[in-house]
C-alpha cells in the first residue's frame, strides 16, 4: 500500500499493539486527539484508555512512568510532542532509562521507545524545530534511530518497539507527509544499527540521516549533471553507529562529506569525522568536510531557509570537496 | 506510643508479642549495621554513604507493613527498609564500598536499585503501579524520599500522575527536617508536607516518624486502601536526622548541638525499648541476644563484601545494552589489552 511516513508509523503501532498486549502508548494528546500530528490516530478506539493513555502535561513523568512500566514488563511507547520539549525529561532519559540495566546489573531493563518529531523546515514556532540528536548519542545505554522514508519508518519503529533497550525515535517532521512509498501490510523489521547506501557512487561518500537524506539525494542529482556521482549513505541509526558501512564506503571513494541540520560544533558529524580519521586517514584523498546548520539558535519561520542545509548548499559542498 | 514509650490507649496495633519483639530487633540491627558502616568509612574501608541514624522507626515500621509481593522504591538513606525486607546486608555494604554488584537485587525481592538524583524515582513508582493495575496484579508500590525531594519537579509530576490515574501507590516522605544544610522551612512555605497531597487530590497524613508503631499502622492502612482500589496516599514521617547527611558532611556547620541533643533524647529505638519493657517484652537477656545476633550477621556481611573481588573490565561493559555493540567490544578489548600489557 502507498503510505506516507505518518501512515506508516501509525500502522506500525496498530499492528504491534495487536500483536503484543504489553505494548502501550502514552503522552500528551495521544488518545482522543490522536496526537498533534495524528501519529496515534485510531489507537484509543481500538485499544482503549488503559493502553492509549492521555497524560497530564509533564514530560519528565511521561518518560519516568514509562520507565516504571517497562520495569514491570510492559513495552511503552512514550510520545514527546516536540523534540524541543524533551529537555524536561532529560534526567529521566539520561539518569534512568539509559542506566537502569547497568545499575541493576541486568535485573531491570528499559525497553521503551521515546518517539518525538524533530527538525526544521515546517515553519514552526520556537522550540518546535530542534535537531539535537547528538545530545543523546553521547549517552551510553541509549539507542537513537532516525528514519528517512515511510518504509524504513515502519520497519525501524517495529524494531525499536521489540528492542530490549531504550530507543530515542526521531521523526523528521518535514518528511511526515512529504511523499508516499510502497509499504508492506505485513509486519517487518528494519534492523537497528545498520546504515543503508541509498545511492551507490564514486569519488565521495556523503553521510546523512533523517530529513537531510532527500536533500542530499537532490544535491546528488544536481551534481550528476556535471559528471559527479557521490555515494549517499543514510545512517538510519545514530547510536550505535554503523561505522563499518561508512568506513567501507569512504575507503572506496576516498572522500567524506557529512551533512546534518544540527549545529556544527559537537554535532554527530564531528564523531563521524573523528572515527574516519582514526581508521582511514591514509585512504583519504581530501580533508573531511561538513555541511551543517550554523551554531545559532534555530530561527523562526522567516529566517528558517538560512538555517538548515539546502540541496544547493550540499551540492556546493560536494563540488568543493571534489576540488580539494 | 507516647514520647516516653507509654502506650496510647486504644491506638495500639494488633501485633503479636513476637512481632513486636521482631520490630525491635530489626531496629537494633539497622542501628548496628549503620554504625558499622560509619566505622568502616572512618577506617577507609567504605566509601561515602548516607547514614540512617534516627530513621529506624519510620523505615522499619513502614516496611514491616508491606506484603512480600509489594514493590519498594527506596531512596539513598534507607537501611532500615532494606534490613526489614531482608535485602542482603552484604549487598548494602558492597554498593557503598563502590561495587555495582551490590545493587543486583535478589530476584525474589521487589526492590528497585537506589536512585541518587533526588526524587527522580517517584515517576518510576507511579509507572510501575500503573503497569500492575493494567496487569491486574494486586501488589502496591511504595516510594520513599526525603523532605528535599518534595521541591523537585518529579515529586510534583509523579504525585499528580498518581492522583489523575488513581494508582496503587503509597508515598512515604521521611521529613528529617534537613536537605543537607537546608531546613525544611526553606524547602517549602507549607506548614506540613502532608498537606501537599490535597493539591493532587488525595489524602496526606502526618505521622510521628519516631514512633515505629504509628508508622506501621498508618502504612498498613494506606497499603490496604491502595490494594482495594482507594488510590494513593502521602505519608509524612516527621523525624530527625541524628547523623550527618553523608559521611562527607559536617552537620555542625548548619545546626546547633542543643537541637541535635533535643532530638537524640527522642531516640526512636530507646522509645520502643521502653514500650516493650512496659509490656514485659524486654529484658537484658533479650537485648543481649538480639545484639549478638545482629553483630554476627553484620560481621558476616562485611566479611563477604570485603572478600568480593572488584569488578572485571567486562562487568562494567556488558550491562550497557542487552547486546554488546561492535564499538563497545573494541573499547573493551583495548582496555583488556592494556591490562594484559598486550599490543598498543
Amino acid at each position: 500500500m502507498m503510505l506516507n511516513m505518518v501512515q506508516a508509523l501509525n500502522q506500525a503501532m496498530h499492528q504491534e499493539m495487536e500483536r503484543d498486549d504489553k505494548v502501550l502508548v502514552l503522552g500528551e494528546d495521544v488518545g482522543v486527539d490522536g496526537g498533534v500530528f495524528r501519529l496515534t490516530n485510531g489507537l484509543l478506539e481500538k485499544f482503549g484508555k488503559e493502553r492509549v493513555i492521555d497524560t497530564p502535561l509533564a514530560e519528565s513523568a511521561i518518560v519516568g512512568t514509562a520507565i516504571g512500566m517497562a520495569a514491570a514488563g510492559l513495552r511503552p511507547i512514550a510520545e514527546i510532542q516536540f523534540m524541543g520539549f524533551i529537555y524536561l525529561a532529560m534526567n529521566q532519559i539520561i539518569s534512568h532509562a539509559a542506566r537502569l540495566r547497568n545499575r541493576s546489573r541486568g535485573r531491570f531493563s528499559v525497553p521503551i521507545v521515546i518517539r518525538t518529531p524533530y527538525g526544521a523546515g515546517v515553519k514552526a514556532l520556537e522550540h518546535h524545530s530542534e535537531s539535537t540528536e547528538a545530545l543523546f548519542c553521547q549517552i551510553p545505554g541509549l539507542k537513537v534511530v532516525v528514519p528517512s522514508t515511510p518504509f524504513d519508518a515502519k520497519g525501524l519503529l517495529v524494531a525499536s518497539i521489540r528492542d530490549e533497550d531504550p530507543v530515542i525515535f526521531l521523526e523528521p517532521t518535514r518528511l511526515y507527509r512529504a511523499g508516499k512509498q510502497e509499504v508492506p501490510e505485513t509486519l517487518y523489521e528494519v534492523p537497528i544499527g545498520k546504515a543503508k547506501i541509498v545511492r551507490e557512487g564514486e569519488g565521495v561518500s556523503v553521510v546523512a540521516w533523517g530529513a537531510m537524506v532527500p536533500v542530499v539525494e537532490q544535491a546528488a542529482e544536481t551534481v550528476g549533471q556535471s559528471g559527479l556521482f557521490p555515494e549517499v549513505i543514510d545512517l538510519r541509526t545514530l547510536a550505535p553507529l554503523d561505522r563499518q558501512t561508512v568506513l567501507d564506503s569512504v575507503k572506496r571513494t576516498g572522500r567524506l562529506l557529512i551533512v546534518h541540520e544540527a549545529p556544527k560544533t559537537c554535532g554527530l558529524g564531528a564523531e563521524i569525522a573523528a572515527f574516519v580519521a582514526e581508521k582511514a586517514m591514509f585512504q583519504l584523498e581530501a580533508p573531511i568536510l561538513r555541511v551543517t546548520a550554523p551554531d545559532i539558535t534555530v530561527p523562526l519561520a522567516k529566517g528558517e531557509d538560512y538555517y538548515y542545509p539546502s540541496a544547493e548548499r550540499v551540492a556546493r559542498g560536494i563540488q568543493r570537496i571534489m576540488e580539494l | 506510643m507516647a514520647e516516653d514509650g507509654r502506650a496510647v490507649k486504644g491506638r495500639e496495633p494488633e501485633l503479636s508479642p513476637s512481632d513486636l519483639r521482631k520490630l525491635y530487633a530489626l531496629m537494633v540491627t539497622t542501628r548496628a549495621a549503620d554504625l558499622k558502616a560509619l566505622n568502616l568509612q572512618r577506617q577507609g574501608r567504605m566509601g561515602t554513604f548516607a547514614p540512617s541514624l534516627g530513621h529506624e522507626a519510620c523505615q522499619v515500621g513502614s516496611a514491616f507493613a508491606l506484603q512480600p509481593k509489594d514493590w519498594v522504591f527506596p531512596y539513598f538513606r534507607d537501611l532500615g527498609t532494606y534490613v526489614t525486607l531482608g535485602f542482603p546486608l552484604k549487598n548494602y555494604y558492597l554498593y557503598w564500598m563502590g561495587n555495582e554488584e551490590g545493587m543486583r537485587i535478589p530476584s525474589d525481592l521487589n526492590i528497585f536499585p537506589i536512585s541518587v538524583p533526588v526524587g527522580s524515582q517517584l515517576p518510576h513508582a507511579v509507572g510501575l503501579a500503573m503497569a500492575l493495575r493494567y496487569k491486574k496484579d494486586p501488589a502496591v508500590v511504595v516510594a520513599y524520599f526525603g523532605d528535599g525531594a518534595t521541591s523537585e519537579g518529579d515529586f510534583n509530576e509523579a504525585l499528580n500522575f498518581a492522583g489523575v490515574f488513581h494508582t496503587p501507590n503509597v508515598f512515604i516522605c521521611f521529613n528529617n527536617q534537613y536537605a543537607i544544610s537546608t531546613p525544611v522551612h526553606r524547602q517549602t512555605a507549607a506548614k506540613t508536607i502532608a498537606e501537599k497531597a490535597a493539591a493532587f487530590g488525595f489524602e496526606g497524613i502526618r505521622a510521628d516518624g519516631n514512633d515505629v508503631l504509628a508508622m506501621y499502622v498508618l502504612t498498613k492502612g494506606a497499603l490496604e486502601k491502595a490494594r482495594s482500589g482507594g488510590g494513593p496516599t502521602l505519608i509524612e514521617a516527621f523525624t530527625y536526622r541524628l547523623g550527618n547527611h553523608t559521611t562527607s558532611d559536617d552537620a555542625s556547620r548548619y545546626r546547633s548541638e542543643t537541637e541535635v541533643e533535643e532530638w537524640a533524647r527522642r531516640d526512636p529505638v530507646e522509645r520502643f525499648r521502653l514500650y516493650l519493657k512496659s509490656k514485659g517484652l524486654w529484658d537484658k537477656a533479650f537485648e543481649e541476644g538480639i545484639q549478638k545476633e545482629a553483630e554476627e550477621q553484620i560481621n558476616k556481611a562485611v566479611e563477604a563484601a570485603e572478600s568480593t573481588p572488584a569488578p572485571r573490565p567486562e562487568d562494567l561493559f556488558i550491562s550497557t545494552y542487552k547486546e554488546m555493540t561492535p564499538e563497545l567490544n573494541d573499547q573493551l578489548s583495548d582496555l583488556q589489552d592494556l591490562l594484559k600489557g598486550g599490543p598498543r
